[in-house]
């Protein structure tokens, strides 16, 4: 025997009209992406699509509408789409963003709505380009904890304080949007970069790490933290909001204020 | 609609724009200092040269120039000592922006003193 169960009464009161899944605003959009297809041409060259879309869509969600709908040619990175994985470093607008965190409503919908990829790495196809260059740097600071003497029979304790002292530069999600947003990269490819001296950082500060002074040193080369010209690109564009020129400002007093 | 595939601008903000007049003074000053280094060292050849070549440099052009220069220099000046704050002081990165007007304001300050003072003078006469 069912016995049909009434939904019990919402305890919040809504104001009439919300929650009722209202129609979201729609608006008309150009987007503007540099394609780039080396067995199809040599030049980069603009497309332009037009699309509509929500006032809860991001750019992502317009590039995706592009791939799905209109041309499956058109390749970029994404995984997790949430702000989270990192993939999705591209120049929007001329800036340094998230596609999947970037709503097309704060956006200057009346313009085409610029999409190029990250610069001073080398353009695979579209939007994507080649990473490598940029996790060489990386893994040349050791980014993992190395300590000396026997491994402790507990977990390796840390006062609030201690780990306060890195805290921001452990949000880093490695997009890549700070390193190839240093006019200094652009020019200089061996440039270790801002995303590598931030997770230097992570480590440099850490108490329970015992290697901070040999990254100390692998960063005092002419290619690392001196190569800071403190444009700030790097902090305006980490969709993290971590404090990079702060870090790599550290970093360099760290290092002229080691212990030799 | 393919258009010019041409590079387009990085939109940094405040941060990349006094970079970019920093080099740009720096330039400026190096060549300047190019060419003082060269007319001083003339005294050397015969101190005639020198006077006249010195003397060449009193026209308006060379006075606006002269101008241009102060206003490189003190640009320069003032954005270096931001840039050592950013780098020794430890709010430094926090507070760039605000340094960076008070180095225009500043900039701005010094440049009309000495514009009125230099340009009455260029222009003046005497």
């Amino acid at each position: 025997m069912t016995t049909e169960m009434a939904e019990p009464a919402s305890r919040i009161d809504l104001a009439p009209g919300i929650g009722g899944g209202g129609e979201i605003p729609s608006f008309d959009i150009t987007l503007r992406v540099r394609r780039y297809n080396p067995e199809v041409s040599a030049e980069p060259a603009w497309d332009e699509f037009s699309l509509t879309m929500y006032g809860t869509d991001r750019v992502l969600d317009a590039l995706h509408k592009v791939k799905w709908e209109q041309d499956g040619t058109l390749s970029f990175r994404r995984s997790c789409a949430h702000g989270v994985c990192g993939s999705d470093a591209m120049r929007i607008n001329g800036r340094n963003r998230l596609a999947c965190k970037t709503l097309l409503k704060d956006l200057d919908t009346s313009k085409p709505i610029i999409v190029e990829p990250i610069k001073g790495l080398p353009v695979e196809k579209d939007l994507i380009v080649d990473m490598e260059p940029f996790f060489q740097s990386y893994r040349e600071i050791m980014p993992f904890l190395i300590s000396k003497g026997h491994e402790p029979t507990k977990e390796r304790l840390q006062s609030a304080e201690e780990r306060e002292r890195f805290d921001d530069t452990t949000k880093c999600i490695l997009c890549a949007a700070c390193t190839s947003s240093c006019p200094v990269f652009w020019t200089d490819g061996q440039y270790f970069g801002p995303a590598a001296i931030v997770n230097a950082h992570r480590f440099i500060f850490d108490s329970r790490d015992d290697a901070g002074d040999m990254r100390l040193e692998i960063l005092n080369d002419k290619e690392g933290v001196w190569r800071c010209r403190t444009v700030f690109n790097c902090t305006d564009a980490c969709p993290r909001g971590i404090q990079v020129t702060k870090a790599i400002s550290e970093v360099k007093q760290a290092i002229l204020n080691r212990k030799i | 609609m393919p258009t010019k595939p041409a590079g387009t601008l990085y939109r940094g903000r405040e941060g990349m724009w006094s970079w970019v007049g920093h080099r740009i003074t720096g330039v400026v000053i190096f060549f300047f200092l190019l060419v003082h280094v060269l007319d001083t060292s003339l005294v050397r050849v015969s101190p005639e040269v020198y006077t006249s070549v010195i003397g060449a440099y009193k026209n308006p052009v060379m006075g606006l120039g002269e101008f241009g220069l102060v206003a490189a220099i003190v640009f320069h000046a003032f954005n270096g000592l931001r840039i050592i704050a950013i780098d020794f002081w430890k709010s430094g990165p926090k507070y760039q922006r605000q340094m960076l007007w008070a180095v225009l304001i500043v900039w701005v300050i010094v440049v009309a003193a000495f514009g009125v003072r230099h340009l009455s003078i260029v222009f003046g006469g005497h």
